[in-house]
């Protein structure tokens, strides 16, 4: 064994060498670092929650789960495993508007489609429905803890936004609720995703209230929250800026994560 | 090589710990430019800086995950097995303590400030920072002997003789040697490989296998363990134990002595007793 050198047991100076290879390791790291925030600028791997003292977590998070996930499916499940009864959680108080159109059965329902899409809509219920209806049986997971899976029935999202015709620069759908305090948003990946649906009817039946209908928007990848209850509107862009304070939808702006998907 | 009674003397040498043992390997012929006039008390190296920085900044982030932990689970203290669990069914267990969300029926009659945003955020950035940081260790731990030296027990440890002496020395509260202060002793070194090989690598896998997004990828990761309600279950143990490894370990430094042993941890030396090399534990 050589660990015994008389060189190192002097004491430690800092040499010349030592000094230029810590620099250049330095300047090496720092302009690393440059390349690796362009690139994933470039390739969309930045949550719009980035910045503070969680940005780093976060960043991390989002950027791998997005490199991972580009093409995977959430589990899907027997009927069997269907939660019996379905598991509602609490809903904010439903406002004028909403009871308004519950009291008409939701005919006068409305989702309208605007920003970056070559023809702007609107849908009621029966036109969504009358899109060939698809249905899945996931789980919603709840960030508390709790879960249940139900078969939910609705039309993918992927659909709706080829009939408005997105623009391919488009990076982001928002989606807001009838309550004008619950809005989100999902990248291209998420919301181009076949498993990405505006729902309308759970188990073989209509939406129940209590789980968002008559419309929700369904985001299995992700955890209950980006679920969002009562949808009325989306909006495509690519910038988020513009919506709310900027940081992607409400949740950061009520100190809970942009992206969820853990 | 035939052991010649070499002193000690000042080793900034190994980063590694426990030189001892290198002392018969030490050439006779030693420069002159070392000073071989050793005084009966020095100050050695124990750990080496990285081992001491990856050691903190683990214990940070534990603390950090534990706290956000706690923070979590208050919103839902109830825990179950299998795929899915919520207050419409039956939970395997739950903790007697109020919620943050007044969903969950406790039967205390108030219900905790949410304090689940900045928990999650922090959560999840700890165990980002936890994972390099280990990652980086066991890369050390194996490149540059810190496994095989301080670590893995050695054969004549593992021998039924030497564990029992070393269990029962431990149930009789015997303060240790000297010479542990230099070498971990093979309880010491099973425990540390348990936490390191078993208990961490099963709590980021219990983790990530409730990550929806994640699961997405790897199914295997949640199926294995009979559901995403049973990893959280499981999180939860893994957890327990950790905590149970960490009072059992501060209890242990306490003993052995916390003033040294902290010094050791943070500066990276301690005092060598004399001069005479000393066997292994």
């Amino acid at each position: 064994m050589s660990e015994f050198s008389p060189r190192e047991a002097l004491p430690r100076k800092l040499s010349r060498r030592k000094l230029i290879t810590s620099g250049i390791a330095a300047a090496a790291g720092v302009a690393g670092l440059g390349v690796a925030a362009r690139l994933a600028q470039k390739y969309g791997l930045i949550p719009p929650d980035h910045g503070g003292i969680y940005g780093l977590g976060e960043t991390l998070t989002y950027a791998s789960q997005r490199l991972l996930t580009r093409h995977s499916f959430a589990r899907e499940f027997s009927r069997s495993q269907i939660s019996k009864p379905p598991f509602p959680n609490e809903i904010p108080p439903l406002n004028e508007t909403f009871k308004r159109l519950q009291a008409g059965g939701f005919a006068e329902w409305r989702l309208s489609v605007n920003g970056m899409v070559a023809r702007p809509a609107s849908f009621s219920l029966a036109q969504l429905k009358s899109y060939p209806s698809q249905s899945q049986i996931t789980m919603v997971q709840c960030e508390e803890g709790w879960s249940y899976i139900a078969e939910w029935i609705g039309v993918p999202l992927s659909q709706i936004l080829r009939a408005v015709e997105v623009h391919p620069q488009a990076k982001y759908v928002v989606y807001f609720s009838i309550d004008p305090d619950w809005w989100d948003s999902i990248d291209m990946a998420d919301a181009l995703h076949p498993q990405t649906f505006l729902t309308y009817g759970m188990n073989g039946d209509e939406l129940p209230v209590g789980n968002g209908g008559p419309l929700r928007l369904r985001v299995p990848r992700q955890i209950g929250y980006k679920n969002v209850k009562f949808i009325t509107h989306l909006t495509v862009t690519d910038n988020l800026k513009s919506f709310g304070k900027g940081l992607g939808s409400a949740s950061p702006e009520g100190g809970y994560a942009w992206y969820a998907g853990i | 090589m035939s052991d010649v009674p070499v002193t000690w003397y000042h080793s900034r040498v190994s980063d590694s710990a426990c030189v001892p043992r290198a002392i018969s390997a030490v050439p006779s012929a030693v420069p002159t430019a070392v000073p071989t006039a050793v005084p009966t008390k020095t100050v050695a190296s124990r750990h080496s800086a990285l081992v001491r920085a990856t050691h903190w900044i683990t214990t940070l982030c534990f603390f950090a995950l534990l706290v956000s932990g706690m923070e979590i689970v208050i919103s839902h203290p109830r825990f179950y097995w299998g795929e899915t669990g919520n207050v419409l069914t039956p939970p395997l267990f739950k903790l007697p303590i109020p919620a943050s969300r007044n969903l969950v029926p406790t039967g205390y009659g108030y219900v905790l400030p949410d304090q689940n945003g900045w928990s999650r955020y922090l959560h999840f950035q700890s165990a980002w920072v936890l994972v390099f940081t280990g990652l980086l260790y066991i890369l050390f731990s194996f490149l540059a002997g810190h496994l095989r030296k301080n670590l893995l027990p050695h054969g004549s440890d593992l021998k039924w003789r030497a564990f029992s002496t070393s269990i029962a020395s431990h149930l009789r509260f015997q303060r240790p040697a000297e010479a542990e202060a230099w070498s971990y002793n093979v309880l010491q070194r099973l425990s540390y490989l348990f936490v390191i090989f078993v208990l961490f690598p099963f709590v980021i896998w219990t983790g990530l296998a409730m990550s929806p997004a994640f699961v997405s990828v790897f199914p295997a990761t949640v199926n294995l363990l009979g559901g995403q309600q049973s990893a959280r279950t499981l999180h939860f143990f893994v957890t327990l134990a950790l905590v149970l490894f960490l009072l059992v370990h501060v209890g242990m430094v306490w003993f052995a002595g916390f003033k040294s042993r902290m010094r050791a941890m943070i500066t990276g030396r301690a005092a060598k007793p004399d001069a005479e090399p000393m066997e292994r534990t």
